[in-house]
């Protein structure tokens, strides 16, 4: 009786994820612990004698594997509500058969605590609860496997991906050969600048981010590694970033992004909570990469660079007015100043003013020369198209039209490069344009 | 009492405080030894959470975020030869920790204090009870809500100022400090290992 009870049962727990870890611990325990499982597993075959016919199925076992994922902190896969969630809605045998599932060890890291060997059905609610809150407590000890994932987060990755995709951009609309190592140079130097200067970011804001629902799993947060290690990861990728900036392509996209690290670690994250005026530096900071990847091609700061930081800077309010309108409960509680929460119709006209403004830049492209007529003409539909939505933002002003003006600008952005690119004015009509003007020049 | 409960007392009790000055809390310092003998160090950190290391954990445990302040309280683990400098450490990130701690819970309970009052107060204007025909609690549109955001955010900016400025404060410290111990423990490893050789060197063959 006790094998093939425990067999069905260790049939289904051979199920539960391998976080979990359960399913190789129960099997193993029942086995070899037997002074421990002893009691478990006889309680246990009371309850199969008593309703066997009745619950004991394997659709039954599943259901309570589920209740049991779904109640356990430790085995659940989303990130755990601020609420405290164990209190079962299940009737007394199936109560019952969990606390069985609880008592059994957990081997995960907190292998320090004891597991009391007290009769399940009579165990005080308090001893139960303690039990569980224990098993929340991990070890604050560096998991040499989980440093890669550590890092990403840390830095921001998917953001830093999208910020050496802009640089890329931005050297590959400068009116020079391609040249492969400077390409590569720039865009692994301005991605561990960016990486450096998010991981100071999260450094300054442990505690806000704690109290944020979008922030609270950071790294840092949860303690997977101290602060030193972030500042001394944030340094490991900030010197030999800038360094290969400064002397692997030139000393001004070098000074650039210096320039922006600094202004993201200490003008922008100071100011999120101080002025609304964070929200213009941050816009620059966006603006730079772009300028960086132009630099890092022609060496010189052109207008064709200017205007390409002109559209990130612009794009960055539709983009961030709209993210930002739906969590303004968590900025004032958090106590950022941002133009959503304080001055709300400013953040509406600024959105707006800025997306039928990226309409007036996309027609400098071809007066400048960076691109050629048919850019503006191209990009209209699209540019229209965040324009209205940002309009039908001003109008309105509701959850629903910001969601679709965040969601349109993550789109809109790629495409503009993209269209830019291949509307970019090729260098042998710019050459040809240059010798008939100099041969006309001589002519007269 | 639940946890709770004890926040809401706790806030009556300081009903009229403000972020509390930036001088170091004497707080009793909560830490785990190797030896189980420390047992006066374990009932300060039961009063929070009934947790407890094991004996021979040598490192610092962190735990879940805490209900009201949504921070994660540590418990340090102190070695058997401490430093004056790593003792320094430990308490400076103590208080640290419970300066915060006490900073949030009064952030977040007034906050959601001040939201109730204000939809309670909409609602009476409105003429609208509390509750609707289906038992649903009422709230407000993200407009309304809206209003008491800005007032809430501009009525404690002057806290959120001060308190911005010291945490920067205590961040950089205990970063340095930090620093400074680990930079020691490998000088006395190093230097240890030095002696050690020329210990085996001056040996007689």
């Amino acid at each position: 009786m006790f094998r093939t009870s425990c067999s069905r049962l260790q049939g289904v727990w051979k199920c539960l994820p391998h976080d979990g870890l359960v399913g190789a611990i129960v099997q193993q325990n029942l086995i070899t612990n037997s002074s421990r499982s002893h009691l478990s597993a006889r309680s246990l075959i009371q309850l199969c004698k008593k309703n066997q016919a009745e619950w004991m199925t394997f659709q039954h076992l599943c259901f309570l594997k589920r209740q049991y994922v779904t109640h356990s902190s430790a085995l659940c896969q989303r990130a755990r509500p601020k609420q405290e969630t164990v209190t079962p809605v299940l009737d007394d045998r199936e109560d019952s058969v969990l606390r069985q599932v609880d008592q059994l060890p957990n081997i995960k890291s907190d292998s320090g605590t004891e597991v009391p060997a007290c009769d399940p059905q009579n165990e005080p609610e308090a001893a139960r609860a303690a039990r569980l809150e224990a098993r929340q407590w991990k070890e604050l000890k560096v998991e040499y496997s989980d440093l890669p994932g550590v890092y990403a987060r840390l830095s921001k990755i998917r953001l830093t991906a999208l910020v050496v995709t802009t640089a890329a951009a931005g050297y590959a609309m400068a009116p020079v050969p391609f040249d492969p190592f400077t390409f590569i140079m720039a865009s692994v130097g301005t991605g561990l600048s960016s990486c450096t200067a998010n991981c100071i970011n999260q450094y300054f804001e442990v505690p806000f981010d704690s109290n944020m629902n979008r922030t609270k799993n950071r790294p840092l947060v949860r303690g997977q590694i101290s602060p030193l290690h972030a500042v001394s990861f944030a340094l490991a990728c900030g010197i030999p970033g800038l360094t290969m900036l400064t002397l692997g392509v030139n000393p001004l996209t070098g000074f650039l992004g210096g320039l922006n690290i600094f202004l993201y670690t200490c003008c922008y994250t100071p100011l999120k909570r101080i002025s609304i005026t964070n929200t213009w530096v941050g816009a620059v900071v966006g603006a730079i990469p772009p300028v960086m990847g132009w630099t890092a091609a022609t060496g010189s700061l052109d207008p064709g660079a200017l205007l390409l930081g002109a559209f990130l800077f612009s794009w960055q309010f539709p983009h961030f007015n709209a993210l930002s309108w739906n969590l303004r409960e968590d900025y004032s509680r958090g106590g950022y100043r941002m133009m959503s929460v304080t001055h709300p119709a400013l953040c509406k006209r600024v959105a707006l003013r800025h997306s039928v403004g990226l309409i007036g830049l996309s027609a400098l492209g071809p007066v400048l020369d960076v691109t050629t007529w048919s850019f503006p003409l191209v990009s209209l539909p699209i540019n229209l198209y965040i324009s209205y939505l940002a309009l039908r933002f001003y109008r309105h002003g509701d959850r629903q039209n910001a969601r679709k003006l965040f969601f349109c600008s993550l789109w809109h952005l790629p495409m503009l490069l993209l269209l830019a690119l291949t509307c970019k004015k090729s260098r042998v009509t710019r050459d040809e344009g240059d010798v008939a003007a100099g041969a006309t020049s001589l002519a007269v | 009492m639940n946890r709770r409960t004890v926040g809401w007392v706790f806030l009556r009790s300081l009903s009229h405080w403000d972020v509390p000055a930036p001088l170091p809390l004497k707080s009793q310092c909560r830490g785990h030894r190797q030896r189980s003998s420390q047992a006066e160090k374990h009932e300060t950190r039961a009063e929070r959470s009934g947790f407890s290391p094991a004996a021979t954990s040598k490192y610092d445990w962190i735990g879940p975020p805490d209900r009201l302040s949504n921070l994660r309280p540590i418990i340090y683990h102190i070695p058997e030869n401490e430093t004056p400098l790593e003792r320094k450490l430990r308490h400076l990130r103590q208080e640290t920790e419970d300066w915060n701690h006490i900073f949030w819970t009064n952030q977040n309970i007034t906050f959601i204090k001040e939201k109730e009052e204000c939809v309670q107060s909409q609602l009476k204007a409105k003429g609208l009870s509390e509750r609707d025909e289906a038992g649903r609690k009422r709230t407000l549109s993200s407009e309304e809500m809206a209003v008491f955001y800005k007032y809430f955010l501009d009525k404690n900016i002057k806290r959120h100022t001060i308190y911005n400025r010291e945490w920067y404060r205590r961040n950089f410290t205990i970063t340095l400090l930090m620093a400074r111990v680990a930079v020691h423990n490998v000088w006395r490893i190093l230097a240890g290992r030095r002696r050690g050789i020329g210990r085996e060197k001056d040996k007689p063959a």
